[in-house]
């Protein structure tokens, strides 16, 4: 299986735009930060950000245009395709990751920190700081009420986050519908199964979002209730967000199969997408378990 | 096939967008070796504020607050900007030479990882400028300093570290993918260099510690704008967890640094001794070994800050296995030594120097591993000792040995050997007189990151400070043989070093723009 022609790519101006339109972008949301945290007008943070995010929509339509292309011309050899295989699945890998510091930070909080603050265990004189202060999970009170108001109760894990969990898993398993169908060629399935996976997953995403609006509205659950509301907006939003990347890369998918591209043999965009997508949903398995319902 | 292998066959394009568009790894390699030296230079200029300052006591030349931004951004520059993108730099280069593949895997990703390094460091190096100054809590910006009590450009730093850390996570996938999938027929894994293997291993801890990093700084970015209590105990968080997390990702990062200069290592001194590595699969080994455990001492950086007694015993006894698989290693490097017939060029000589003062810095992270003994020395100039002792006799010494050994492979020429040498011992001398000294602050009491301090630590930081600015005036003897070579020198052989083996030899030097388009056969 030597590379009797691994692909070198020409040179390419992606890279370079990329790195500007990611600079640009990341000046611009640093800015609006600081400067809405400062109380300072956010008009040119506002510019520099959309400027920078405008460069790199063109980038991604530009640089995946082109790695399709060269795709779809033959250029790609089973080890190019290999290569792909070790750079998606090493990515994901950092997105696991990613997610396990979320994780780790919600365990340590639950296990070590909230019972000390509460009298518990090796480190429980930390209870001095705020005397009374009483452990419990989830924390429905902060040991400083004062700043980190705490919510007033706490979304059901058995109403709509399950509902949400059958709909993430179904989702992963009409993808694999999919996927399968692909593999037989029977592309009209294909794109049945697709579309029944984005409709999932849109479901999901107003479903949640809904979840969140009765989150800040009805339960004073926020960002800033406290140890508990943190770990659960970042986890369930960082997911949230992954969510709207899995979907916005099945919708490119699907259109890619109308387009006619992908065969029987040859998918490794479209194995992607749903190795990302499986991805997904088992993150928000372990959402369900440790930040729901345990 | 065919318009394909013309593509091989074509030089570099000309002018800048041969830089900036490239997908070749050799220019790229070539823009990170240099990147990172620039970085060393600037990282460099603030350790001479430093020690400038601390030349005398009493407060001399800089503000205590701009002195805490001078250690902060050394320390940032130095790890991030120097050290790490050199070793990427020369993986660039080598990696593909060494396993006979035709560039890396996944070329214009590499030349945007290698970009995003710019600008990242342009984004930090801009805070300097900006109202309340630089980032000024420590190169580890625990929190609260660094959330509370952090300085408006925190925020910029934050997404610096994101910028290099998507850089950092796309350059190890590629080290990966090309490691695992390009290798020239009948290379199996056993049979790789050892460089190619320390790599392999440190682009994994890249990938499982990078986005670890990333998630911290987002924690604290949610503390400082959006009202979160990652690090807050009001909310029921806690500043240890900071901690925690910030030494998850940091602990991995000190191997991360050293890894490949192991690889280094045992390329260079099995070629100047002229026998072949002693314990090769041992090596592999142990440095499997040594990540795995990296994994699990990261707490033996926190036995003051308040941690059970069960936690401090386990990162205690667990750091202390990390000796086995580092005593293996050093023990093959000395074996290999072993009645070799060693001469000594340059990179032998950083080779050598590396294994003894690599291995004086391991004898103190030993010392500081003992927790009691730590409670003594946690945040005193012998920690400052210790972590200088591996990552400039180490790291920096591992990078200077592959630059020489490599040079004329990349240029073509002959270094000047009688500078080069000269280079080596003014570091050395340099470098010892400016770190072994702390070693006695510290015993002594003197805590780090102050800008002033007893007068009975006066003489040793005179001393300390005159050594670093030899070791820092050095360095520009060093940009001179390199760019020396580069333009000129004597012809450089294919292979010229006589004991040296590996397919990089089998190219030209210099090497042509495009090797290895067909895989050479591997017996």
């Amino acid at each position: 299986m030597a590379n009797q022609s691994y692909y070198v790519p020409e040179q390419s101006k992606w890279p370079i735009v990329a790195t500007v339109g990611m600079f640009i972008m990341m000046y611009g949301i640093a800015s609006l930060m600081v400067n809405s945290s400062a109380g300072e007008s956010t008009r040119g943070a506002w510019i520099t950000f959309t400027v920078g995010s405008l460069i790199m929509v063109y980038m991604l339509f530009g640089w995946f245009g082109n790695v399709i292309k060269e795709s779809r011309a033959g250029l790609y050899s089973s080890q190019m395709d290999r290569s792909f295989r070790w750079g998606m699945g090493w990515f994901i890998f950092s997105e696991v990751m990613f997610f396990a510091a979320f994780f780790g930070a919600l365990f340590y909080a639950r296990v070590f920190a909230i019972p000390w603050l509460g009298g518990e265990g090796d480190k429980g004189s930390t209870n001095m700081l705020w005397e009374g202060f009483q452990a419990a999970w989830p924390l429905i009170h902060t040991p400083d009420p004062s700043v980190y108001p705490p919510p007033k109760s706490l979304i059901n894990p058995w109403t709509l986050p399950l509902f949400n969990t059958i709909l993430l898993v179904t989702s992963s398993v009409t993808a694999t519908f999919a996927h399968h169908a692909l593999k037989r060629n029977d592309r009209d399935k294909v794109k049945t199964w697709l579309i029944a996976t984005i409709a999932l997953a849109l479901v999901f995403l107003c479903v949640q979002g809904y979840e969140y609006v009765h989150a800040y509205r009805d339960l004073n659950l926020t960002l800033q209730s406290g140890i508990y509301g943190s770990t659960f907006f970042m986890l369930t939003g960082f997911h949230g967000v992954h969510v709207i990347l899995g979907t916005i890369i099945l919708v490119v998918i699907t259109l890619r199969i109308f387009k006619g591209h992908f065969s029987a043999d040859n998918h490794f965009g479209f194995e992607a997408a749903c190795w990302y997508w499986h991805f997904v949903d088992v993150v928000w398995l372990g959402l369900f378990i440790f930040v729901y319902v345990i | 096939m065919g318009s394909h292998a013309q593509d091989h066959h074509h030089g570099p394009a000309k002018g800048i967008s041969r830089w900036l568009f490239t997908t070749n790894h050799k220019d790229i390699g070539s823009m990170y070796l240099i990147f990172s030296f620039a970085m060393f230079l600037i990282g460099g200029a603030m350790a001479m504020v430093i020690r400038a300052e601390l030349f005398q006591p009493g407060l001399q030349i800089v503000e205590p607050n701009f002195f805490n931004q001078m250690t902060t951004m050394h320390g940032l520059i130095m790890v991030f900007g120097a050290v790490m993108p050199a070793f990427v730099g020369l993986a660039n280069w080598m990696l593909p030479l060494m396993v006979g593949a035709p560039d890396m895997a996944l070329p214009r990703m590499n030349n945007w990882s290698f970009w995003l390094l710019p600008a990242a460091f342009l984004m930090l190096l801009s805070t300097l400028f900006m109202p309340g100054g630089a980032p000024n809590f420590g190169w580890t910006f625990y929190a609260p300093l660094s959330t509370t009590y952090g300085p408006p450009s925190t925020t910029f730093f934050i997404f610096a570290v994101h910028i290099m850390g998507v850089s950092s996570i796309m350059g190890a996938i590629n080290v990966i993918a090309t490691i695992l999938n390009m290798r020239a027929p009948g290379m199996t894994l056993m049979k790789m260099p050892l460089f190619v293997w320390t790599w392999l291993i440190t682009a994994f801890l890249l990938i499982a510690v990078m986005p670890v990093l990333a998630g911290v700084v987002t924690m604290m970015l949610m503390d400082i704008h959006f009202g979160t209590s990652f690090f807050d105990a009001a909310g029921g968080g806690d500043p240890v967890l900071f901690q925690h997390i910030f030494w998850f990702f940091g602990h991995p990062e000190v191997y991360i640094m050293i890894l490949p200069a192991f690889g280094v290592v045992s390329q260079i001194i099995p070629a100047f001794a002229r026998k072949p590595l002693f314990g090769y699969a041992s090596m592999v080994y142990a440095v499997g070994a040594i990540a795995i455990l990296s994994f699990l001492v990261w707490a033996h950086h926190m036995f003051t800050v308040g941690i059970p007694l069960f936690g401090q015993l386990f990162f205690m006894y667990a750091t202390m296995l990390i000796a086995v698989p580092t005593g293996v290693k050093v023990f093959n490097w000395v074996a290999t030594m072993f009645r070799g017939s060693m001469t000594f060029e340059a990179p032998m000589l950083f080779s050598v120097a590396f294994v003894i003062l690599f291995t004086i810095g391991g004898f103190s992270g030993l010392m500081l591993a003992i927790a009691p003994a730590d409670f003594q020395y946690h945040d005193t100039y012998f920690v400052v000792a210790h972590f200088h002792y591996v990552l400039v006799p180490g790291a920096i010494f591992g990078i200077y040995a592959a630059v020489y050994y490599w040079l004329p492979k990349w240029t073509g020429h002959m270094y000047d050997e009688v500078l080069a040498k000269t280079h080596f011992w003014m570091s050395f001398v340099g470098m010892n007189l400016a770190f072994f000294p702390m070693h006695f602050l510290g015993l002594a009491g003197m805590p780090r990151r102050i800008p002033d301090y007893a007068l009975q630590f006066s003489n040793f930081n005179m001393i300390s400070s005159i050594g670093a600015f030899m070791f820092g005036l050095t360095q520009l003897l060093f940009l001179f043989i390199v760019v020396k070579c580069a333009l000129g020198g004597p012809k450089a052989p294919a292979k010229p070093w006589e004991g040296a083996e590996g397919l990089e030899w089998e190219v030209d030097s210099p090497a042509p723009y495009h090797t290895f388009s067909t895989p050479p056969e591997i017996k």
